[in-house]
């Protein structure tokens, strides 16, 4: 088919770009599918919670009367299982991340810890559950509580936590270690005085972003067997008699936010079901902010750091 | 005889020498660390053999009970029932369902997006709009489960009037619209990986953007593309909550996605929530079901990593 006057070529050039304004449209029509599907989700939980968008909602244990319910319990419990969640992942992620980036021999020992993390990353978080429940809950005897929930946890954000370690740490430039052993120091003392200072900000980044992911997390909690309908709180961590601290607060029965949303989800009664989107709604902006606070340290470093 | 050697050595020795003496307890010191960090890396390979030990050990006992030819074939699922069956494609057939919708919103929508954030979009409207994906990623699935049931499927009854409350179609489609990130985000990384000369190469030949796009860079970054989709599978059969609260927990053999039914992970949630004594049938039967849930992703999660591996070789 040979094209005989420029005015045939010209009309075949013109249909070609046509294609490309037609598939920049489709591209940002699709974007916007995305992206509207998640501001309907947000605006449709305030507008069906925000008459439960209390403060009493904030200080009112679960009850039988959906106005009369509150979070308290369930804010409280989520607190307590991040706490647990972050003593034992951040220590665990970081000192992982600090061995392969910086210590690991290239041998096979070290190849399979790294196919391990990022094989776990693809499990689904139901099998952590199915593995707490078998593990920590009957071997361990550790029962239904805040440690079993917290370790839990802990365990499905580990590759999140070791990924971002090992990222903030590759992106340091291999000058600064060399000055370090230059002057004679040992490793840990380069890990110790440079790299884990330069890469704080980058291994925050990863910590958020698995914590955020970590408080929404529902499924392996209640495989665990947290229960739906805690209406007193754990003992408290600061006791007023000598040795002033305690962990008894570690064994104890627990909920948290999303189990009491996907409790309140369930029932028929629309009354709860308001309950479900105020509570949603504080669940979704907290993980929005932590998402938005890594996001912005991100960023923030990017602009910082010039090597 | 120590009086002798005493006479070579000079009195006190000077600040640089005993500074560059061989200490032992600096080498004990570095060596107890990297043992710690060691130890700390193993966690993740004990936390793998920890989920197969359990998994396989109750499995094992479950299928004591049940024939692991009745589990692959029997169409009914009644564990807790006094005339109990145990046939696993009943839930499986909701999971591959629900899948099924979820991919049918996530493989469109995510490719135009990745084709789009990769060839089209100018660097700023990609800083922009990465972020705000990745915070529809980031959205607690609870909340999607709330969303699919009290929005979605209400929104679908107006058009489908016979559609029940309870349906694998609105779970599975804000499913569709939960992995659209990690399908898009995976692809993207995979089309921005082909190097620039091929580009510029079919820009030489006159193509625009669109044939660029479409002839080049998509066929060349064909393996990671299938590989966005693949994981993108593997997070759809492994989601809960969606499930157990939107399509609700019957187990149902079912093909059609206007019907309610429950997956794999719902039946687990099911369980949990009741109080099933340690050591029973019941108890058992959400450890194999949970074992062939690993065992899916498992495959799903190899392919993916296996495609991945080779687009990054190939450049």
């Amino acid at each position: 088919m040979a094209l005989q006057t420029a005015a045939e070529i010209r009309a075949l050039i013109a249909r070609h770009k046509r294609w490309d304004v037609i598939f920049g449209v489709i591209g940002i029509l699709c974007l916007s599918i995305g992206l509207l599907t998640f501001a309907t989700l947000f605006v449709d939980m305030l507008i069906d919670g925000y008459a439960r968008l209390r403060p009493e909602f904030f200080t009112e244990f679960p009850s039988r009367r959906a106005g009369q319910a509150g979070i308290l319990s369930a804010w409280i419990g989520t607190i307590m299982v991040m706490l647990v969640t972050a003593a034992v992942a951040v220590p665990l992620g970081v000192a992982a991340g600090i061995y392969l980036e910086e210590y690991a021999p290239s041998n096979w020992m070290t190849h399979v810890i790294e196919i391990n993390i990022s094989n776990l990353a693809g499990v689904p978080s139901i099998v952590y559950g199915l593995l707490a429940l078998g593990l920590f809950v009957y071997q361990f005897g550790l029962g239904q509580s805040v440690a079993t929930a917290g370790l839990t946890l802990a365990l499905l954000i580990l590759p999140v936590v070791i990924v971002a370690t090992r990222e903030a740490i590759r992106a340091i430039p291999g000058a600064i270690r060399e000055a370090a052993y230059a002057l004679g120091a040992t490793k840990w003392q380069v890990v110790q005085g440079h790299i884990l200072p330069y890469s704080t900000g980058g291994i925050l980044t990863g910590v958020i972003i698995g914590m955020a992911r970590a408080i929404g997390e529902t499924a392996p909690i209640i495989t665990v067997g947290a229960l739906t309908f805690i209406a007193f709180l754990p003992p408290s961590p600061i006791k007023a008699e000598p040795p002033f601290i305690s962990f008894e607060w570690l064994m104890s029965p627990f909920t948290v936010m999303p189990i009491q949303i996907f409790n309140w989800t369930s029932r028929p009664d629309p009354a709860f079901q308001a309950n479900a989107a105020a509570a949603g709604f504080i669940l979704v902006f907290m993980t929005l902010a932590m998402n938005g606070l890594a996001i912005w340290l991100r960023y923030r470093i990017r602009r910082n750091i010039k090597w | 005889m120590s009086g002798t050697l005493i006479t070579h050595i000079p009195q006190a020795m000077s600040p640089s020498e005993s500074r560059l003496a061989h200490r032992a307890s600096r080498h004990v010191k570095e060596k107890i660390i990297e043992s710690i960090l060691f130890l700390a890396a193993l966690v993740s390979v004990f936390t793998t053999l920890g989920i197969v030990y359990i998994l396989v050990s109750e499995s094992v006992v479950f299928f004591r009970h049940v024939p692991v030819w009745d589990f692959l074939t029997d169409t009914q699922w009644t564990p807790l029932f006094d005339d109990a069956h145990f046939g696993i494609v009943v839930l499986l057939s909701g999971t591959l369902v629900s899948s099924g919708v979820a991919l049918v919103v996530a493989i469109p929508l995510g490719t135009v997006i990745a084709i789009y954030l990769s060839e089209f979009a100018g660097p700023r409207i990609r800083e922009t709009v990465k972020p705000m994906l990745e915070l529809l990623s980031g959205v607690p699935t609870i909340v999607y489960g709330y969303f699919a049931l009290l929005f979605v499927t209400p929104l679908l009854q107006k058009f489908l009037p016979e559609l029940p409350g309870f349906n694998l179609l609105s779970a599975g489609i804000v499913m569709g619209i939960m992995i659209i990130p990690t399908v898009s985000s995976i692809a993207e990384d995979a089309m921005r990986a082909v190097p620039m000369s091929l580009r510029e190469g079919a820009y030489a030949m006159g193509s625009t953007r669109f044939q660029t796009a479409t002839r080049v860079v998509v066929p060349a970054a064909f393996s990671g593309i299938m590989a966005a989709y693949i994981l993108g599978i593997s997070r759809a059969v492994g989601e809960t909550m969606i499930l157990a609260v939107a399509a609700g927990m019957q187990p149902n053999l079912t093909w059609n996605p206007m019907e309610p039914a429950a997956t794999i992970t719902a039946f687990i949630v099911q369980v949990a929530l009741g109080d099933l004594p340690h050591g029973s049938v019941g108890y058992q039967t959400i450890f194999a079901a949970g074992l062939t849930l690993m065992l899916m992703t498992l495959v799903f999660n190899i392919l993916g990593y296996w495609l991945r591996t080779k687009y990054r070789e190939r450049y």
